[in-house]
């Protein structure tokens, strides 16, 4: 426990919480050497540093040190170090990962390029602006039920919708998603996140709102080609493709490109 | 399996879009020249390119082949198949053909040219049909590989019946794992309990989902079961190898 020392001025009582000690620095005789990208929205370059590497030390580790020994104004947002809030988000040898995840043993000593998260508008160094996903969440239709909560529901109706609540919103399906990254279509375009978002609203037993349409039209569910790199890069392991998209993609197929059902549905009158 | 996933994705990112284009290059090549120039038929085996077979149209111009009739489904099954739509998409129009930021940036098509499935691939949506074609072939193949097991009318084993039975159960297996089946069977629904039988279709979307997980390893075991099951029927055909009996 290092509760009240000199490297925990938040009095966090977990030694996983705080930075690496002075005195651990330098135990492994190896370094680890990162170019981290320094800049801002109008530009930037990587800057190469080198730290003592602690055994089971993770990038935040490393990058906190460089912080804390030899570049003071490098900004970096990390909140739990516990890959629960998803703060520490960046893009770690091209790839999206949480910093606070990701070992730096994982490199084999190699260079480890750090970088922040490219689909949204850098604020500066590894701090990218994601408050366009807060805009869209706001346009995502909210819950909506005739009956009162709290309701009584059965868990064989309900185990589809435990997997979309680990979501931790660090956006990084987001960054991955080519749609948004390459083709800058977030206009038009929820993203990964926002399907996961809608998916756990859809399947909701209790939930009575139309979301197909919203889905179809203002989410542009149909830019996604299912290409899965927001599965690979999910640090909760959230099957997004599989499990909220395809699903989300079928349920859209029903209502506008099932010729049997629209023959149906016009028989029947609805 | 895990440490050779671990191997593979530590090659160059370039390593597995190259590697789905030469695959089904050949597959599709292979495909066209069995089902355009080679004949389907041999003892009590039928190559499954040629499953069910159908008479040849005497107006039908030669070079439309009666296989050429039924491939279409299967064809269609696999090209809008959600994995394999996935494993296009990145290897034959690299968008993208990787995730790394490297990759990405490869990607050759325009941001203000970017459709992804609202144009021409909105078709795509009808994999349901494709679907419901494939099982109808599909109980053919098994038809044929019963048939496999009675060669000159009483019951035997030999080594192409297993193969035949191995090639028909990882096709099944990839069918059965399909994503729309999934959907069609319970995912359609969100309440099991508000609907007559929505315990047993919750089994039955539980049990294909639990398939679904691999559907990427069926769709490639079953393509290879396909080519090998041929290969296999080419080679006995052509008397390169006999084809042992196991029993009877």
């Amino acid at each position: 426990m290092s509760e009240g020392n000199g490297n925990n001025p938040g009095g966090v009582t977990s030694k996983a919480h705080s930075p690496v000690p002075d005195e651990d620095l330098g135990k492994s005789g190896k370094m680890a050497k990162l170019k981290i990208f320094r800049g801002d929205a109008e530009g930037g370059e990587e800057i190469g540093y080198e730290i003592p590497l602690v055994e089971g030390m993770v990038v935040l580790d490393a990058v906190l040190a460089i912080q804390a020994q030899q570049a003071p104004d490098l900004a970096v947002r990390w909140n739990c170090k516990a890959a629960h809030c998803g703060s520490c988000s960046a893009e770690i040898n091209g790839r999206p990962k949480l910093l606070c995840k990701t070992r730096v043993e994982e490199y084999d000593g190699g260079e480890i390029h750090v970088g922040p998260m490219r689909a949204f508008p850098v604020i500066k160094d590894l701090v990218s602006d994601v408050s366009w996903n807060y805009e869209v969440s706001k346009g995502i239709k909210p819950f909506q039920s005739s009956e009162q909560a709290p309701f009584t529901m059965y868990e064989e109706d309900v185990e589809r919708l435990y997997e979309p609540k680990k979501c931790i919103e660090c956006f990084m399906c987001q960054d991955v998603c080519h749609v948004l990254r390459t083709h800058h279509k977030h206009p038009e375009f929820a993203g990964p996140r926002f399907f996961v978002r809608n998916q756990w609203l859809e399947m909701h037993p209790m939930d009575e709102a139309d979301r197909l349409a919203d889905l179809k039209e203002d989410n542009g569910l149909g830019f996604c080609n299912i290409t899965k790199c927001c599965t690979e890069v999910c640090p909760v392991d959230i099957h997004i493709t599989d499990n909220s998209i395809i699903p989300l993609k079928e349920r859209v197929a029903d209502e506008y490109y099932d010729p049997a059902k629209w023959l149906m549905r016009k028989i029947r009158g609805s | 399996m895990s440490s050779i996933a671990a191997a593979w994705r530590r090659l160059p990112w370039w390593v597995e879009p190259v590697s789905v284009v030469i695959v089904l290059s050949v597959f599709g090549l292979y495909s066209f020249a069995i089902v355009s120039f080679l004949p389907g038929e041999y003892k009590e085996y039928l190559s499954p390119f040629y499953s069910p077979p159908i008479p040849h149209p005497d107006w039908m111009p030669d070079f439309i082949t009666a296989p050429m009739f039924i491939i279409w489904m299967p064809l269609g099954f696999r090209a809008t198949c959600y994995y394999y739509r996935k494993a296009y998409y990145r290897a034959f129009f690299w968008d993208p053909p990787a995730c790394q930021a490297g990759a990405q940036e490869r990607e050759p098509r325009k941001a203000e040219n970017y459709r992804g499935e609202r144009a021409v691939f909105v078709l795509n949506n009808v994999h349901r049909y494709f679907l419901y074609a494939s099982f109808v072939v599909l109980a053919f193949l098994w038809y044929d590989t019963v048939l496999t097991f009675f060669p000159g009318g009483s019951f035997g084993v030999k080594v192409g019946s297993i193969i035949w039975l191995a090639n028909v159960v990882l096709l099944s297996t990839y069918s059965l794992s399909c994503h729309s089946l999934r959907h069609i069977i319970g995912g359609n629904k969100d309440c099991y309990t508000c609907v007559r039988g929505g315990n047993t279709r919750r089994k039955l979307y539980n049990g294909v989902s639990r398939l679904n997980l691999q559907h990427p390893q069926w769709a490639w075991f079953s393509l290879f079961s396909v080519l090998l099951t041929d290969i296999y029927f080419r080679l006995i055909q052509a008397g390169v190898i006999p084809d042992l009996t196991i029993l009877g």
